[in-house]
């Protein structure tokens, strides 16, 4: 019995889900990051396919893509619409649990010839923002790349080839660089890269 | 849980909390103040009755707000079949079992599931009343029942005839029956479904289910054909189903595979005659024959909460918009499809967000404490054909102390999306199935 709960203690905690009875109307946003979970996963977590894992975000980067969608600067198919029904203090408080909450990397089928040639791919174009192999500058950086849902990163990256979602400058240059020498497939070459890390026990 | 037990659990909490502070950056959220924490009284019980949509997560969220309370699960069945993605079972698209689970994750929570049938409250003496076992005493009990058939109001339609002539508005064996139906009928034969009035259980569903039955004749019996015969005079998402069933199904042509009938062409059935196996319908009391009638009956919230006190003379159960404690019986709380909760729709999104809610709602008020500012949302996926799928989606708030949507926020998806984002939503659809179904039953977390 006692095993049981403390196990389920682990779990618990490992979530930031105990917290105590006074802080707990700030500090556990229950009903507000509840309205999340259900296409986001438990914590943050998807179980997929498709949706992504926000959990672990950069709670600044967080609150700007939840500005981007809210003022349609971003492309959707759903978040727009839901993006218009919060503040900037309800994104807030989103982000800062979200950033809390550890991220499982689900494992996801990949093929090993396109991991290998991926990594080389990310290590010449894509490692100096997106640092530590997609993971990012100490689990944070630019979006979550490592371990993050292969079809989410296939419409993310069809989105910025497309240019109907903005990137920066450098970026731009960059992928253009990698498309051009190594072809289209090399964006599918990253996905498997990206979509081979995992943590899933 | 006895006080050895919770000062081992609170042990154990303390040592995983060094330990889990290691992990990536993770700390403990600490107190904020210096004053003498209030916490629950010991021993506070909290029944829900129903495991769906809204009472799973109701009895997970109570358990993950204070380990404290002592919830206690009243589940009739030891399975549970989704209605939701029940109609690509229909369409052969996806297993039967891909839409079962059980309960054994819940249970991982603390939670004591028992399956049983709950047959009356008592709201004076506190206690629900079980078909076979003892009585089960609350503090606060959730109602959580779903929906209940309005047998009769159709004539001759009851649960005698429901093999024959399935509504399957409650999935399961009647989902299994009705593909067995449709994958016996031949080429060339005839589907009715009927729709009830609103308001009803899932209002986008009857036309995802024409559909996805839609798509299966497509591909295996062309000559075939699906008439609603509809209640009402319009649907929820109607333009978008439209479009899809033009693009898809040869809808407004002479070789439509669906025809709809709405209230004022004489879609409403008055009667059902199994033997015939036909549908009377219409103010002139028209006779339509079929291979394959799926008549989705008018409902009502679900019969425990009808012989509890608990409904109005709508049928369904009023209740407080911010805590969801009825306003008929005191301690007594409903949800999901059962109750009135302004413009939310009768949805198992709907019923997951107000469980979250009434679970908070719950915890404070046993604390004494004031509860936070509620959130409420739904999504709905409809799944037209396997590259087109369709989303509406609210975003609410309290005003006024009712349940308003958010004006700016919501909506349906664009009838002017790309074919991309057609097939982006099916992709989304089946995370959203996925990723809500492991909310209910997984103990992941």
């Amino acid at each position: 019995m006692t095993d049981k709960y403390k196990n389920y203690a682990i779990l618990i905690l490992a979530t930031g889900l105990i917290i105590s009875p006074t802080a707990w109307a700030t500090e556990l946003p229950l009903m507000l990051i509840g309205n999340c979970t259900v296409c986001h996963g438990l914590a943050g977590s998807s179980v997929g396919p498709a949706a992504p894992s926000i959990a672990r975000m950069d709670s600044e980067d967080f609150v700007d893509t939840m500005l981007e969608y809210q003022n349609d600067e971003r492309p959707s198919t759903i978040m727009g619409r839901i993006a218009k029904g919060y503040s900037e203090a309800d994104f807030q408080i989103m982000a800062d649990y979200f950033a809390k909450q550890a991220l499982v990397r689900y494992s996801q089928p990949v093929d090993a010839e396109k991991v290998k040639t991926g990594q080389q791919l990310h290590k010449k174009y894509c490692e100096r923002c997106h640092e530590n192999d997609g993971y990012g500058y100490s689990d944070e950086g630019y979006g979550i790349l490592a371990g993050q849902w292969m079809p989410y990163l296939r419409f993310s990256l069809t989105d910025f080839q497309s240019r109907v979602r903005d990137m920066p400058r450098k970026m731009e240059k960059r992928m253009q660089k990698m498309v051009t020498q190594h072809g289209e497939e090399s964006l599918e070459e990253l996905v498997h890269f990206y979509g081979s890390h995992t943590n899933q026990k | 849980m006895s006080n050895t037990t919770r000062r081992n659990f609170l042990i154990a909490a303390g040592v995983a909390g060094v330990a889990a502070a290691g992990i990536g950056g993770y700390r403990l959220i600490e107190p904020t103040t210096k004053k003498p924490l209030p916490t629950t009284p010991p021993n506070k019980k909290v029944v829900v009755i129903g495991g769906g949509a809204g009472g799973a997560i109701a009895a997970k969220y109570l358990r993950l707000l204070d380990q404290t309370i002592e919830v206690t699960l009243i589940e009739q069945n030891k399975d549970y079949y989704t209605c939701f993605m029940s109609n690509e079972v229909l369409s052969g698209e996806r297993p039967l079992d891909s839409i079962q689970f059980n309960y054994d994750g819940l249970s991982q929570y603390g939670i004591n599931v028992v399956h049983e049938r709950a047959i009356a409250i008592d709201s004076e003496a506190k206690q629900v009343t079980l078909q076979r076992s003892a009585p089960i005493s609350y503090d606060r009990l959730i109602v959580s029942p779903g929906v209940d058939f309005k047998w009769n109001a159709i004539e001759g339609y009851d649960e005698s005839v429901i093999d024959q002539i399935p509504h399957a508005w409650k999935a399961g064996s009647q989902t299994a029956t009705l593909r067995r139906q449709l994958e016996a009928m031949k080429d060339g034969g005839t589907v009715i479904i009927a729709v009830p009035p609103k308001p009803f259980r899932c209002p986008p569903g009857p036309y995802e289910r024409a559909s996805q039955m839609a798509h299966y004749l497509k591909h295996h019996k062309p000559k075939s054909k699906i008439r609603i015969f509809d209640s009402n005079q319009s649907f929820s998402k109607q333009a978008l189903f439209e479009q899809g069933w033009q693009q898809l199904y040869g809808y407004g042509t002479d070789n439509s595979l669906i025809e709809w009938i709405p209230f004022d062409e004489g879609g409403s059935v008055v009667r059902v005659d199994a033997n015939r196996m036909a549908i009377i319908a219409g103010e002139f009391e028209d006779e339509h024959q079929a291979s394959v009638i799926n008549l989705i009956p008018p409902q009502t919230a679900g019969q425990i909460a009808v012989a509890s006190g608990l409904v109005d003379n709508t049928g369904w159960c009023p209740i407080n918009q911010k805590t969801f404690e009825s306003t008929l019986q005191k301690d007594i709380y409903v949800i999901g499809d059962a109750c009135l909760a302004g413009p939310m729709p009768k949805s198992a999104h709907a019923a997951n967000s107000q469980a979250k809610v009434c679970a908070t709602a719950i915890v404070s008020a046993l604390r004494e404490q004031e509860m936070p500012t509620p959130y409420y949302s739904s999504t709905c996926y409809s799944l037209i054909g396997t590259e087109f799928g369709v989303s509406v989606t609210g975003v609410y708030q309290l005003e006024k102390d009712h349940i308003q949507s958010v004006a700016a926020a919501g909506g349906l998806s664009p009838l002017q999306a790309s074919e991309q984002d057609r097939q982006r939503e099916v992709a989304y659809a089946y995370s959203w199935f996925k990723n809500i179904t492991d909310e209910m039953f997984s103990h992941r977390i």
